[in-house]
This record gives structure tokens, sequence and C-alpha cells, in this order.
């Protein structure tokens, strides 16, 4: 046997253990120690005390108020990114490049900003404020004002992942099943959806995980009623703040998680469906 | 006659697929109802303190503190995630070793760990009786509750984003350039550094790009760690969220104005950008 080939585009092996020393120890001290972390001090007093942690009345009040506006915000916005992805990708119509950059905007804005506009908007010096009391309608500080800040954070998460998909996909099949008499429902259902359901299902995913975790945009228009409109991260703070150190990370391990679950299943889905996922997405 | 039996082909539908303004019509609704009338409310509420009370509103010492600490941070901490981003995102797709699936799917952490949960923790770990925290105190450095724990957040919060946007265009590369600046006699550091690098320059400014606006309206992250004192460790979004607990609307939306701004500047900033790494391949 020949010793083993050099290529000249391989880095020598100085380089090479530099390059992954630094990775690997940037990795490991930035992302890896925080997460170790949640989970030591979650089980610090014991299991026992981790359980009756997450049991607590209020933790379980979070929460359930957590799942319900993940439940409502979560399939209207797969609804939206349905509608944007089909309208962009199988049509043209002037403003098209405006519209998908308007999707992205909630991504660059603050998560205080997207809280602070509902304030302005239902709050009691908003827009509709004064009319709202006088028919004493709750918005703000109430589950439809979390609804609305937890849609605008994530809506654009389904639209991004499907709107790419789509436009690779072109309209060939569609248009084929069109001219062959299919209804726009049975097209839709029977030719468009089997080709997007791997990146319908990833972009569903990640904007599943926001929606139960979003915390600054949520925070500003909750108002902070224990046992109340406290979802499950802003629950986290207020145990923390109130140096309830278990407490707090038993909440917040039970969020780590839900976040370690869905980072599975998104590398399983870019794995198995690499070929189905936005082109972003595989590697 | 016969003008009345014509057929208008303006008026049929120019679209072969159905379901164009019913698609469309609930994007634009929704996005309206939703995006822009809310945004208008934020965008037209300074102009009840007129451009003298917007003025007064922002150039307080302590707003003033609190945008420059946003920013400037978010721009070191974009800075440091994209040397890193590189270094990870080359070691990730150009060398082969075990355990690589797993370190690539550790990279989106950031993103799937809730802001407040990696708040409380990355706060309880560079604390002075903290992991890291109790490591640096002999040589006198403080990280937690002070300008450098905002950093450390925003680099946490930044790094995937300059990771993920470098990993697809490494990996498209195409090895014959190197390899010619390997046979032109290049030494394998010149030629990351001279041929490689300058290649990935768009890609490289894209994700510094989106790492500065993720970072520098990053809030659950860094309020825990922060120690947020006035025009010292405190940021402008934590700024907003104070003066409307003091029903301090405007003074709010005043801030909020601004970053808004800045949000739309990176935004256009990352289209152009974008075209710009378009136009290059």
């Amino acid at each position: 046997m020949s010793a083993k080939f050099k290529k000249p585009t391989d880095d020598p092996i100085w380089l090479k253990v530099l390059l992954g020393t630094l990775a690997f120890g940037f990795i490991a001290v930035l992302l890896l120690l925080p997460l170790v972390l949640v989970f030591k001090e979650a089980f610090a007093s014991g299991l026992s005390a981790f359980w009756a942690a997450i049991t607590e009345p209020d933790s379980l009040s979070a929460v359930w108020l957590s799942l319900t506006v993940a439940v409502i915000a979560v399939p209207l916005n797969t609804v939206f990114g349905i509608a944007a992805a089909w309208s962009i990708a199988k049509f043209d119509f002037p403003g098209k490049t405006f519209l998908v950059t308007l999707i992205d905007l909630p991504f660059s804005v603050s998560p205080v900003v997207s809280g602070l506009i509902y304030v302005l908007v239902f709050g009691a010096q908003g827009w509709f404020g004064r009319d709202l009391m006088d028919h004493n309608i709750h918005i703000l500080f109430a589950l439809p004002g979390m609804v609305l800040a937890t849609i605008f954070v994530t809506f654009p998460f389904v639209a991004r992942e499907l709107i790419p998909l789509m436009v690779d996909q072109g309209r060939d099949e569609e248009e084929a099943a069109a001219t062959l008499g299919a209804s726009g429902l049975g097209t839709f259902l029977r030719v468009t959806l089997p080709n997007i359901k791997w990146g319908l299902l990833y972009g569903i995913l990640l904007c599943n995980a926001r929606a139960l975790g979003e915390f600054g945009a949520v925070s500003v228009v909750s108002g902070h009623i224990r046992g109340v409109t406290n979802t499950m991260p802003l629950h986290v703070e207020l145990l923390y703040n109130n140096y309830d150190y278990v407490g707090a990370f038993s909440v917040a391990a039970l969020l780590a998680m839900l976040g370690l679950i869905t980072l599975a299943l998104k590398s399983l889905l870019e794995w198995r469906y690499a070929d189905e996922l936005a082109a972003a997405h595989r590697h | 006659m016969s003008a009345i039996g014509l057929r208008f082909p303006v008026l049929r539908s120019r679209h072969v697929l159905p379901g164009f303004s019913l698609s469309l019509g609930f994007t634009l609704f929704y996005l309206t109802s939703l995006v822009m009338i809310p945004l208008l409310a934020l965008m037209i509420r300074p102009i009840t303190l007129g451009l003298d009370g917007f003025w007064t509103a922002i150039a307080t010492p302590r707003v003033l503190a609190a945008l420059r600490l946003s920013f400037g941070t978010a721009l070191a901490a974009a800075a440091i995630d994209s040397v890193f981003g590189f270094i990870i995102a080359w070691v990730l797709v150009r060398y082969r070793f075990p355990g690589k699936g797993l370190l690539d799917a550790v990279i989106d952490l950031p993103f799937a760990l809730p802001t407040a949960v990696a708040g409380i923790a990355l706060s309880t770990l560079y604390a002075p009786n903290g992991w890291i925290g109790s490591l640096l105190v002999p040589y006198g450095i403080r990280i937690a509750y002070t300008p450098w724990g905002v950093l450390v957040a925003m680099i946490f919060i930044g790094l995937p984003f300059t990771v993920r946007t470098l990993q697809p265009v490494l990996s498209e590369l195409g090895m014959e350039i190197e390899e010619a600046a390997a046979t032109l006699g290049a030494t394998r550091v010149q030629t990351i550094g001279r041929v490689v690098l300058p290649m990935l320059t768009p890609a490289i400014l894209t994700g510094a790009a989106m790492a500065f606006a993720r970072g520098a309206g990053e809030y659950g992250s860094i309020i825990f760690i922060a120690g947020n004192i006035p025009a010292v460790s405190e940021i402008a979004p934590l700024l907003i969220v104070t003066k409307l607990e003091q029903y301090d609307y405007a003074g709010a939306a005043a801030i909020g104005v601004v970053m808004l701004a800045a949000s739309f500047v990176m935004l256009l900033a990352l289209n152009g950008l974008q075209s710009w790494a378009a136009k290059r391949r």
C-alpha cells in the first residue's frame, strides 16, 4: 500500500487542529454549557422538586396558556403561509418583490417593537383603546393581544419555507392538472400538497417552536398577571426574579426539552427529506 | 349586431391556475390588518409629539446610551460571529470527523432555545459565582451585569445566522479555483485568505447583517445577564418596556420608531447583499 495521497486542497494538519479546536471550543462553551446548566439547575434538588415545580398550579396554567396561544396562532399562520406561497409562486403580479420583503420584516424587527405596535393600537392611549374600554372588550393584557403578538413574530416561518420551495417547483404540474379538468382545490390537495408536505411540516415546526418560546413581544402585551396571562417563558422570568431558581430552571428545562425535540425533528427532516425542502436547508 | 356577441378577452382570467384573487386577497388582508396597520400606528405616533418633542424624547442621555449600547454591541457581536461563523462553517463543510452531524445540529440551539431560557442560563453561567464567571473573578473580569454580558448574549443569539448563511455557499464552492491557486504556488493559508475568503464576502456580510439585526433588537436573552443599569447596561428594547410601564407611550414609540427605521435599513441592506451575491454566481 502506498502512503495516502495528499490533495493540494487539503488543509495542513496544524490548520485542521487549530480550526477544529476553535470551532469545538466555541460551540461547547457558548452553546452547550448553557443547555447543560439548565438541566443541571432544574434537577439540582432532585426529580421530585422538578416535578413539583412544573405541576404547581401557576406553572400548569402557564403551560396551558402557551399551548392555547400556539394552537390559535400556528394554524392561522399556516393558512397564511400557504396562501402567500401560492400567490407568489404560481402567479405574476406587480409588487411581488416588495411583498416577499414585507414577509421577512418580523425577522429584523425587535420583538419588543412587535409588541409595542399592538399596545399603540389597542392600549388605553391607543387608537381603539377608548372604544374597547367602553364596550368592555379586553385585547391587551389578555389572550387576544398575546395571540396577535405571537402571530406577528411567527407569521414568516411557513411562508418563508414554502415560497422558495414552490417557486423552484414551478407551475407545470398544476397547469397540467388544471388543463385536464381538475378543480382548484383538487389540484392543490392532490398535486401541490404532496410536493410540499415536508417543507410545510418544516415551516410549521419552526413556527410552533417560536410561538411557544416567544418572550419579548408577548411580555409587552401580557401584563404579567400570574396564573392568568403568564405564558411559559414569562413564568420563567417571574420565578427567576423571585429567586425561585429551581422553579425557574424547571420550567426552563421543560421549554428546553421542547426546543431539543424541535431540533431533532428538524434535523431528521433535513437529513431524510432534503430534496423536498427549500434549497437553503439542504446540506 | 355582432358586437353583442363579442367576447372581451381582457375580462377573462389571464391565469391558467385558479385561486389567484383568493390567495393574494387573503395574504394582503392578513398583512394589512396584522402588520401594516399596527406599524402605521407606531410610525405616526411621534407626530403627536411634533419634531421637537420627538427630538427631546430621543436626545436624552439615557435613551442615547441605550441606543448606542444596542447598536454598538450588536455590531461587535456580528463581527465576532462572522469570524467564528466562518471557522465553524469551514470545519463543518471541509473536514470529516465523527459526530459531525450532531455538531451541525447544535448550531441551531440559539434558534431552538426560547430567549428567556437562554437568558437565565447565560446569566447564571457568567455570574461571579457561576461556572464561567467564577473562573474570571481572580482576573478581575466581570461579565454578568456589565455591558460585556450584553455582548455575550448577542454573540450567542447571532451565531447560527453567520454559520447557516456561509455553509451552503461554501459547499457549492468548486475546488477548481483552490486547485488552480495551489498549482500556481500559493500556500494553503494564502489560498484560503486571498482566494476563498473574497469569494465568500457577500455571504459573510449577509450573515453579519442578520446577526446584527437580531442582536440590536434582542430582548429576552439579554435582560437577565445585563444588569440593566440605566445609561450603562440598559438596552434600547428594555427602555421601551420601561417607558410603557410608566405609561409614557409617546416616549416608547419614539424609541420604537428609531429601531423600526433601523430594521428597514437592515432589510434593504440584506436585499442589496442578496442581489449582489446572486450576480456574483
